[in-house]
């Protein structure tokens, strides 16, 4: 690849994620109206779709306030970090054939390095709020990506188990026969129930459980900190969906379509799933979220990778 | 030694009523036509409860509790299901014809039949009957009459004839009809009848000058105040709405006015929202040129200039401003340049009364301990013109001769029927002596007529009768020597005697009242001085020792032109018009004031002082108490407190902060200065006194329009305004609780919305307020101080001079104070003055009743209409005391009296 | 397992709902129809008579949690009461409704006017020329002043509903 197509790649893609990421919340809103019956943003340009626009001037022109009892320089990194882990990730993700920023050998293993790392971002603006709600959110968010971090990794193991790599390139390729979502169904269960716990989305947004927590994490947050904390959530959403759909729906796999289109309408799909999640489910309550976590989905994840692993020992055998 | 209430066990007080003794308890019976200073006639059947034999009785019988005595053993419910349904049907009757107009009534929200029907769980109206009506009356600008709304509780009567001895109100025709009224429309005659507005429980009396602004209970911001209209310290509350007090209430305290004010000090609070109020300072730029308004900065830096620029400052306090303001102005002038505000002969009188109460072994009596005399003499004060509510006081004195005759009878005192009945006829002495015929001489045993110097006489002949050693009196005629010996024989044989006298019979007679006073204490009896005082703060002036006006006068003359700063005070109204247009000429005048006088008129500057209402401070009553008036609600603009702007100039003066910026600050620098004065810090409260951590609201819990009131001005709602002044809060947030006594700023709890919740506030019914009543005497009589007799010759005896008449000050409730007669309802009631002269006198002028008349002395000439009282001494002629379009004479003098030309 | 299936349910379910029509009234385009009971805008109304309603008893002031009516009563010389001024604060009113319910004279009422919206706060002062309005509004046939029982300009004593008239307190009849 030529330094000139690198960048286009790099800027490119960057490029396209924060619109896709900035539009979400138009996306989020009119979906959500759509299945509560409502129309959602609808005034503010064709379809409503220029409110985006008027949501960034309004949060872009707040005032950039930090509270006098904060520990500032945390404080003021703390949203940064969320955006900047999941603006890696995507480094290794493979859009298609050409078009992606680096091929790791161990792409998914960065990718789950940088979503722990991704996790410092809502424990250090908690702490750094100096506030009671936002600590306990902080805490929340410590505990729960703890908890899910441990088999989200484990039930990716059984793909990398069936393609024999941690390159997502490789994963991709080796879907040509079969998406592993047939075979690695319970593991894409298990991943998506972790891919929500770490995006802090509904149902799983404990850290910022508003109804308990005001705001959670980010209760003391305004203006355009908060409105990165807003981007790296959206951000967190658009990778766990286009994570989904390398590892288990064959990523830019498809017939007639190009590659490039396969591949957005395969993670749009699953960007529509985590908005029908959060309009249907309730929140649930805080220890039947680790319970399930321990009692529930580990177990599940080892019982998956101890059957594949004596599947995959059993045909190579 | 208990009784039984609802098979709970209490201590049984066998002279009180169940009533009373389920009140105390805290218990809630109803009730309408019991009140605790009017007894009990068992007339509204309200108060049932059902009593048993003993303990094995399960059927009781319904008694009224008012009527029957708490005595050891008795035994009855209150919950009683009977009881309860006999109550709610006496309601339902009383509430038959009652008129449905509560939401135009001045007594809904404060209304006693309001709460005993809520109490009883009377709710709708069954009676389909048609209510039967009646016509109102005009009963003068005091009080409001609207006739349909009563419940024939038979209260006003009882209050206005057998309290308060009125005889214009009365009871006419019979059953349902019963109508109280008066036998035509007119006036109210009594001194008392804005009291039928508490007594009434529902509303057929109603404050007439409340009507004129009305305002609910619970909207108005109150505070606790001080009446200034005499020198009794009667406790008001005055409650106000959107910047100016609305009503003044009685404010309980058992040793002074208990539940009753007169009308003088309950209605003469207009005077704070006259046209004469000032409101602004006033700046004179030129010698010649009118008073304009000026700014706060701008006045106070021309006060600068004038305390510069004179030779010499003076300064002038004030009878009727607080003690505070008074010590302001002593200490920015010093001890030696602060003279009294007052006429000569009165500060003469007081200082030497101040000296009595001192040195003399006989105590001074409360107006409480004044009721319970037994026996009275009243010595040149027509106490009901100069302190009223003692007037009441000795009224009820008289009602011993009739308790007494009950207690023979084993008749318990609060059965009032019973009483009157007992003791009809018979009264305890009360001897007046006064110049002219008073509205108390219907109570009294014995009347003495004559001017001030005849009744010295007479009081030093009582004396003299009374103790031997007693200086005697010479000339005295047989007649009045026989007077005097049933005077002396009438106190004599009283277990609790009291003299009164005041500042107005001159010295010779406070000299002959203390010497009849030492006389009954050597002869062992529990005996009591009242001294009448002009004002509401003599006593506290005379007290921080001023120097004489008349020295004043001439210290300006021989200094040049000096700064005088004038406090509270017309001058004219002290002293001979001349003189004080000669002073104010040479001086350069400050005024500090709330109300526009003649001195005002005549200032170079004039800075505007709060007054009751909206100013805080200590005043000093008759009985050397001190006592505490806290605003109601902040003052307007640039208007505070005396003793505020004193501090102010006096910083100004020398350039430093001033001495206090608050009002416990100079009361502290008061007390420190004055030994006598130590108590005045203890006269309520301090600012930093909270109650559970929270300062005690002025705004009742229901105060209504917070965020409205404003919003045509400003639509944001500013934060309560600070007060430094005092522990209370302008603002319905604070201690939900009972505030301490001189703090209290409502009478009200839940379930008892009208006055009469004043019973939750005290300790027993009718007796102290809870912690204490408030006020500090200052003054205690010495019980081992020598008792021996004031020296000093009576006066001569009075001659008639032909062609000549002694011109004597005849005092008039609503006319000689000052401040009252601004008050638009109490200058209605005040009537035409007139000259008072004996019939015989009249028809020597050959004048009839209401004839003007010029009268010519001591250089002044005035004119007014003439009136017959046959009780003056021929010879002699009552002149209006303190009338503002009468100049100031130096009375009594001599003067001359022409028939003019109507 | 049913957990897994009652989410998948709900989510399916959730789903079907983009087929639904859509609940929202586009307002303003769209006209919501106001029940006649709603509390929006506030009134004073007159009697049949056509004399003002309100006898400015400060109930309904007392009633308001938020404390935005403050009025002052006064008196015509027939000893008819009436406010001398009267104002709502609009800019801190919740529509509660309180104020109507404590009224004794049906005179304050709440209408069915919510379209109040202004760019000053000021303008949310309602003085009691804003406020009063020339009809009865709901209750069209009730005069306070024709059931109490005080007297004023063209109602004497005795002349109000269930009323007899006044006693002559002079007469001797039993």
């Amino acid at each position: 690849m030529s330094a000139g197509a690198a960048l286009a790649n790099v800027f490119g893609i960057l490029a396209v994620l924060l619109t896709w990421a900035a539009l979400l919340i138009w996306v989020e809103r009119r979906l959500l109206a759509l299945w509560q019956d409502r129309y959602g943003p609808n005034r503010v340009g064709p379809f409503g779709l220029l409110q985006v626009v008027a949501d960034m001037i309004k949060i872009l022109t707040k005032a950039d306030w930090v509270p006098p009892f904060a520990d500032r320089l945390v404080f003021i990194l703390a949203p940064a970090v969320i955006v900047v882990t999941v603006l890696f990730s995507f480094a290794v993700i493979p859009v298609a054939p050409g078009i992606g920023i680096a091929d790791l050998d161990i792409g998914l293993l960065f990718v789950l390095a940088m979503a722990a790392l991704g996790a410092y971002s809502a424990m250090l603006a908690g702490w750094a709020s100096n506030s009671k709600y936002a600590l306990l959110g902080g805490l929340r968010t410590a505990a729960q990506t703890v908890s899910y971090e441990v088999f989200m990794g484990l039930s990716l193991m059984g793909v990398v188990m069936l393609a024999g790599s941690f390159d997502l390139r490789e994963i991709v390729e080796a879907q040509r026969g079969m998406w592993f979502v047939l075979p690695q169904f319970i593991g894409f269960l298990t991943f998506l129930a972790a891919g929500v716990a770490e995006s802090h989305r509904l149902p799983l947004d404990l850290p910022e459980g508003e109804t308990e927590l005001v705001a959670g994490y980010h209760t003391e947050y305004s203006g355009m900190k908060f409105g990165l904390f807003f981007v790296g959530e959206y951000l967190g959403i658009i990778l766990v969906s286009a994570l989904i759909a390398t590892l288990f729906f064959g990523g830019w796999l498809g017939p007639v379509l190009p590659p490039v289109l396969w591949f957005l309408v395969k993670t749009s799909v699953f960007i529509a799933l985590f908005v029908l999640l959060r309009a249907a489910l309730p929140r649930p309550r805080y220890d039947r979220l680790m319970a399930f976590a321990w009692k529930a989905m580990l177990p599940l994840t080892l019982l998956n990778l101890v059957v594949t692993g004596a599947v995959v020992l059993a045909r190579s055998g | 030694m208990s009784l039984y209430i609802d098979r709970a066990e209490y201590p049984a007080q066998p002279d009180k009523n169940l009533l009373e003794v389920c009140l105390s308890l805290g218990l809630d019976l109803p009730y309408f036509c019991w009140h605790p200073a009017l007894g009990s006639v068992g007339a509204c059947r309200q108060c049932a409860v059902k009593q048993f034999k003993d303990e094995n009785d399960q059927r009781g019988r319904l008694v009224m509790a008012c009527m029957t005595p708490a005595a050891e053993g008795t035994r009855i419910s209150v919950d009683d299901p009977e009881a309860r349904a006999f109550r709610a049907q006496v309601i339902e009757w009383l509430m038959t014809n009652h008129p449905h107009d509560c939401p135009v009534c001045d007594e809904g929200g404060e209304c006693h039949l309001q709460d005993m029907t809520v109490m009883t769980g009377h709710t709708y109206r069954r009676c389909r009957a048609a209510k039967r009506t009646f016509r109102n009356q005009y009963l003068g600008p005091f009080v409001n009459h609207e006739m349909n709304r009563c419940i024939t509780c038979y209260r006003c009567v009882r209050f206005y004839r057998d309290y308060a001895g009125g005889d214009d109100l009365e009871a006419q025709a019979s059953r349902n009809r019963v109508y109280f009224g008066r036998a035509a429309d007119g006036t109210l005659e009594s001194e008392f009848s804005g009291n039928l507005v508490e007594v009434c429980p529902t509303g057929v009396f109603t404050d007439a000058t409340l009507k004129q602004h009305y305002t609910r209970k619970w909207d108005l911001q109150n505070g606790p105040s001080l009446c200034p209209h005499c020198a009794l310290g009667c406790n008001t509350l005055i409650g106000e709405r959107y910047g100016e007090p609305r009503r003044v209430l009685n404010r309980y305290h058992h040793d002074i006015n208990g539940y009753f004010l007169c009308d003088r000090g309950r209605y003469g609070y207009g005077f704070m929202t006259a046209p004469s109020r000032l409101s602004a300072p006033l700046l004179r730029p030129a010698a010649d040129a009118s008073l304009h308004p000026a700014a706060a900065d701008e006045a106070l830096a021309a006060a600068a200039a004038l305390l510069r620029e004179g030779a010499g400052i003076i300064g002038i306090g004030s009878p009727r401003a607080s003690l505070e303001a008074n010590f302001a102005l002593r200490r920015l002038v010093g001890p030696e340049r602060f003279f009294a505000g007052v006429g000569e002969a009165e500060g003469r009188a007081t200082a030497l009364i101040l000296d009595l109460m001192r040195q003399l072994p006989v105590p001074v009596a409360t107006l409480r301990q004044a009721e319970d005399s037994d026996a009275a003499l009243v010595l040149g004060e027509d106490v009901l013109a100069t302190a009223p509510r003692l007037g009441l006081a000795l009224r009820q004195s008289t009602r011993h001769a009739a308790l007494a005759a009950a207690d023979r009878l084993n008749l318990p005192h609060w059965d009032a029927a019973a009483v009157q009945v007992a003791g009809r006829d018979q009264r305890s002495p009360l001897i007046l002596a006064t110049c002219a015929s008073t509205r108390l001489d219907d109570a009294a045993s014995a009347t003495v007529h004559g001017p001030s110097d005849e009744i010295a006489r007479f009081a030093a002949a009582v004396a003299h009768a009374l103790d031997g050693s007693a200086p005697e009196v010479a000339g005295l005629d047989e007649a009045r020597r026989q007077l005097a010996q049933a005077a002396a024989a009438a106190l004599s044989s009283a277990q609790r005697p009291l003299v009164v006298a005041g500042a107005r019979g001159g010295e010779a007679l406070i000299r002959a009242a203390a010497n009849i006073a030492l006389a009954l204490h050597r002869r062992g009896r529990a005996t009591r001085l009242v001294w009448v005082l002009p004002e509401c703060n003599s006593l506290g002036l005379a007290l921080l020792a001023p120097r004489p006006l008349a020295e004043a006068l001439a210290a300006a003359e021989a200094a040049g032109a000096p700064t005088a700063i004038v406090l509270e005070n017309d001058l004219y109204r002290r002293a001979p018009h001349r003189a004080i247009d000669a002073f104010l000429a040479k001086a350069r005048v400050a005024v500090i004031d709330h109300t526009r006088h003649a001195t005002v008129e005549a200032a170079q500057l004039v800075l505007p002082a709060a007054a009751f209402a909206d100013g805080s401070g200590t005043l000093v009553s008759s009985e050397g108490r001190a006592q505490r008036y806290l605003r109601a609600y902040p003052a307007a603009g640039d208007i505070t407190d005396g003793w505020r702007w004193l501090g102010r100039l006096g910083a100004l003066a020398d350039g430093r902060a001033p001495d206090w910026q608050s009002l416990d600050e100079v009361t502290r620098a008061c007390a420190a200065e004055f030994p006598t004065l130590a108590g005045i810090v203890d006269a309520a409260p301090s600012a930093a006194f909270r109650a559970g951590g929270r300062k005690i609201p002025r705004q009742p819990p229901r105060y209504s329009g917070r965020t409205a009131m404003r919003a045509d001005r400003q639509i944001h709602e500013p934060p309560p305004p600070a007060d430094p002044d005092s522990a209370l809060a302008f603002s319905m947030e604070g201690h939900p609780g009972q505030a301490p006594a001189a703090l209290l700023t409502w009478y009200r709890v839940p379930g008892w919305n009208s006055v009469q919740a004043v019973n939750k506030f005290q300790q027993e019914v009718g007796g102290e307020l809870r912690g204490g009543d408030p006020g500090v005497r200052l003054l205690q009589a010495d019980s081992a101080a020598a008792a021996g007799f004031l020296a000093g010759d009576a006066p001569e005896p009075f001659a008639r001079r032909p062609g000549e008449w002694l011109l004597l000050p005849h005092d008039l409730i609503f006319c000689s104070e000052e401040l009252s007669l601004l008050a638009p309802a109490v200058a209605q009631r005040a009537g035409p003055a007139r000259l008072l002269l004996h019939p015989g006198d009249l028809q020597e002028l050959g004048l009839a009743d209401g004839d003007p008349a010029q009268v010519e002395a001591g250089g002044e000439t005035m004119h007014l209409r003439v009136q017959p009282d046959p009780a003056l001494a021929p010879g002699t002629a009552a002149l209006p005391a303190g009338l503002p379009r009468l100049p100031w004479l130096d009375l009594p003098a001599w003067g001359s009296i022409r028939r003019v030309r109507g | 397992m049913s957990y897994f299936i009652n989410t998948l349910a709900t989510l399916g379910r959730y789903l079907l709902h983009s087929f639904r029509p859509r609940a929202t009234i586009q307002y303003p385009e769209e006209r919501p129809a106001i029940p006649p009971r709603w509390r929006g805008r506030i009134v004073l109304t007159r009697d049949p008579d056509g004399g003002e309603r309100c006898v400015a008893c400060y109930l309904c002031a007392v009633a308001c949690p938020v404390d935005c009516i403050a009025l002052q009563a006064t008196e015509d010389e027939h000893g008819r009461r009436y406010p001398a001024f009267f104002r709502i604060n609009f800019s801190r009113c919740i529509f509660c409704g309180y104020c109507e319910e404590a009224c004794p004279t049906d005179a304050i009422q709440l209408t069915a006017d919510f379209e109040m919206s202004e760019y000053r706060r000021t303008n949310l002062v309602y003085e009691k020329e804003h406020l009063l309005i020339d009809g009865p509004g709901k209750h069209p046939g009730y005069n306070y002043y024709r059931v109490a029982g005080l007297a004023i300009g063209g109602k004497d004593k005795g002349e109000a509903e269930n009323e007899r008239p006044p006693v002559d307190v002079r007469d001797l009849m039993p």
